[in-house]
């Protein structure tokens, strides 16, 4: 009897096609885990040895003090804080790509989503470390959880910065959940394919899973929960980042459209962290044939909505300034182009105002090299952004003779250097050790041979 | 444990096929013999296979919602409680303030409904797992699998039932 071997199912747009089999998947993927190349090798080395130089900064601050990161009156969150924000943001679009476009049913994700579900996981492992170096006695940062303490004192849960610490330790806990769970069945595809010790490590990893229908059955409702309750939350945990600012009294910092503002912010600099790895990374990992151009297309127009969502609202900004009458709200939003970091000011408007108007055009949007260099302004944008709505609004304190710009010294950048190495060193760790194609989706996507012609739906 | 016999194998019959609608044929015919014990074995979720399966849903949901309502309610019970236990006026706001608190109450409904949905995926697997039967590493690659339990009585007939369906292998499993 002839086989009809993967017919397309109706409606799918060509573009999603996968010209491959599932054994053919299977192999690609568990490919990408063999001996690492020597280029991988001193990237992983690279990253170690800025992760190294972070360490050295902070074990320095522990011994001497926060004084060595410049802060002085009247800005004190500065560097670390602005960097805390980055890497939470960098975290949004993973999960947006992981779970709101699960939800969605968007099948372009497929081949994208464990790169950056990855990515969210490590980024916001690398923003907890923020507050905590930020807080100077970092061996006593457990006051912040409630715990019943001696004098049974309770945290301050009307405080902004309290939420944080339950959005950021919820978001971490979730995302990591939400990782794992989708990573048993395909460590269980490759506990089957490799011998010696790795199988022994796989079959661990893989706790047991062998795809039996009721296996599937509680794991397919589990993942579209897990799904269900992390759209909600990324939208929140930005959100609650937005307040620790919009909840005070600074100008600059207390308006309304600061959640929304922050929350197409960070997907908007996720997406741009995500094109900076991908496009390294397929090469890398020869997987050119699952990451297309249409991927990348797709990723460039998610780009240029939040791009275009955070162009409208710094034109907002701007007008809610004027139209305020506040003295005080106009003359810092003139001093941000005009003002003494003036250059910073620009940076963030080029950079993701401007720059992502480029993604109109579709020559630009599949033309990988131009892609790279984009995203990289758009990390760039995306920092300096932070940086402009975070020390630049503090630089001109109620006090005049206080006034002054950041003083930024080298603990901010060895700081902001180790974490850039620490986020790499664990991406980097599991882009050789995990699946960083989700194997059992992409077959999900691929239909399997059938005996007879005409597929299912 | 000194004593302990350790289970041997189940016996039964397993057989692999590369075609789907093939498997679905053999799952139809296996229940319509009335087999309700058997096991699929497959590399990714299939519709068709779990309609021919007819599943009921999975209870998971039930866990997630009572996770999610003990999260909310620990959040909000948490924060009401530790806040009149020592009572600090902060920024003009009474005591037990609830709009702050939301965000706690939020979060923790988010992080119990997400801790209960894995714990009880995990509950569910190792209650209903079935150890100790046959299992191919092709199944998590491109094959699908059928297991059907059964002694050596029962295995001539499950063998051709399985093999009329278009299995391309069929082997039996002793005790």
């Amino acid at each position: 009897m002839a086989a009809v071997a993967h017919p397309r199912p109706a409606g799918r747009k060509p573009e999603l096609e996968i010209n491959q089999t599932h054994a053919d998947v299977t192999r690609d993927v568990v490919a990408t885990l063999s001996q690492p190349s020597t280029g991988y090798l001193m990237l992983l080395a690279c990253a170690v040895a800025m992760f190294v130089a972070g360490l050295l900064t902070f074990l320095i601050l522990v011994k001497d003090g926060l004084g060595h990161a410049g802060y002085t009156p009247p800005v004190f969150w500065s560097v670390y804080i602005t960097t805390f924000v980055f890497w939470i943001g960098i975290g949004h679009a993973g999960t947006l790509i992981s779970a709101i476009l699960f939800l969605f049913r968007s099948p372009w994700r497929t081949a994208v989503y464990r790169s950056t579900e990855a990515m969210t996981v490590f980024a916001v492992m690398t923003a907890a470390l923020f507050p905590i170096i930020h807080i100077g006695r970092q061996w006593i940062f457990y006051w912040l959880l409630p715990y019943p303490n001696q004098r049974w004192l309770w945290p301050n849960f009307k405080s902004p910065l309290l939420w944080d610490v339950f959005a950021i330790s919820t978001y971490f806990t979730v995302s990591a959940t939400f990782l794992v769970v989708g990573l048993v069945p395909d460590v269980a595809a490759v506990r089957d394919k490799v011998t010696g010790w790795r199988r022994a490590v796989y079959t661990f990893a893989a706790v047991g899973w062998q795809g039996t229908d009721n296996q599937w059955r509680h794991y397919s409702r589990a993942y579209l929960y897990l799904a269900a309750l992390a759209t909600p939350l990324v939208l929140s945990v930005h959100s609650v980042v937005s307040w620790d600012f919009a909840s005070s009294i600074v100008p600059a910092w207390h308006g309304t459209i600061f959640a929304p503002y922050f929350v197409a912010g960070a997907i908007y600099s996720g997406l741009g962290m995500v094109i900076t790895l991908l496009i390294p990374l397929r090469k890398a990992l020869k997987l050119e044939h699952m990451i297309t151009d249409y991927h990348f297309d797709n990723l460039a127009k998610l780009t240029l909505l939040t791009g275009s969502i955070l162009f409208y609202s710094y034109s907002m900004e701007y007008f809610i300034a004027w139209y305020s009458g506040s003295l005080f709200e106009q003359t810092t939003f003139w001093r941000r182009p005009f003002g003494s970091m003036w250059w910073a000011g620009w940076t963030m408007i080029i950079c993701n105002a401007f720059v992502s108007q480029l993604l109109w055009f579709r020559k630009i949007r599949v033309n990988l090299a131009a892609l790279f260099v984009i995203s990289i302004f758009i990390n760039l944008g995306m920092w300096f952004e932070r940086f402009v709505i975070i020390a630049s609004s503090l630089t001109n304190d109620y006090i005049p003779w206080a006034w002054a710009n950041p003083n930024i010294t080298w603990a901010d950048w060895g700081i902001l250097l180790g974490s850039f190495g620490w986020f790499s060193m664990w991406f980097l760790l599991f882009a050789r050790s995990f699946p960083i194609v989700a194997i059992q989706e992409i077959k999900e996507m691929i239909p399997m041979p059938r005996r007879r012609a005409g597929g299912h739906h | 444990m000194a004593g302990r016999k350790r289970r041997g194998p189940a016996p039964g019959v397993l057989a692999s096929f590369i075609h789907v609608d093939a498997a679905v044929d053999a799952i139809r015919a296996l229940r319509a013999r009335g087999h309700r014990k058997f096991v699929v074995y497959s590399a990714a979720p299939s519709h068709e296979i779990e309609e021919v399966l007819d599943q009921s849903i999975s209870p998971v949901r039930l866990f997630t919602l009572i996770g999610g309502l003990t999260g909310c309610a620990a959040g909000f019970g948490m924060t009401i409680w530790m806040s009149l236990d020592w009572p600090t006026l902060v920024g003009g706001k009474t005591i037990a303030s609830i709009p702050p608190y939301v965000v706690i109450a939020f979060e923790l409904t988010i992080l119990l409904g997400a801790l209960s949905t894995v714990a009880a995926l995990m509950l569910f697997s190792a209650i209903q797992g079935r150890r100790g039967i046959a299992y191919d590493p092709r199944y998590s690659d491109d094959q699908i699998g059928i297991f059907v339990p059964g002694g050596a009585d029962q295995q001539g007939a499950v063998e051709q039932l399985l093999r009329s369906a278009g299995a391309v292998e069929v082997r039996r499993e002793a005790a």
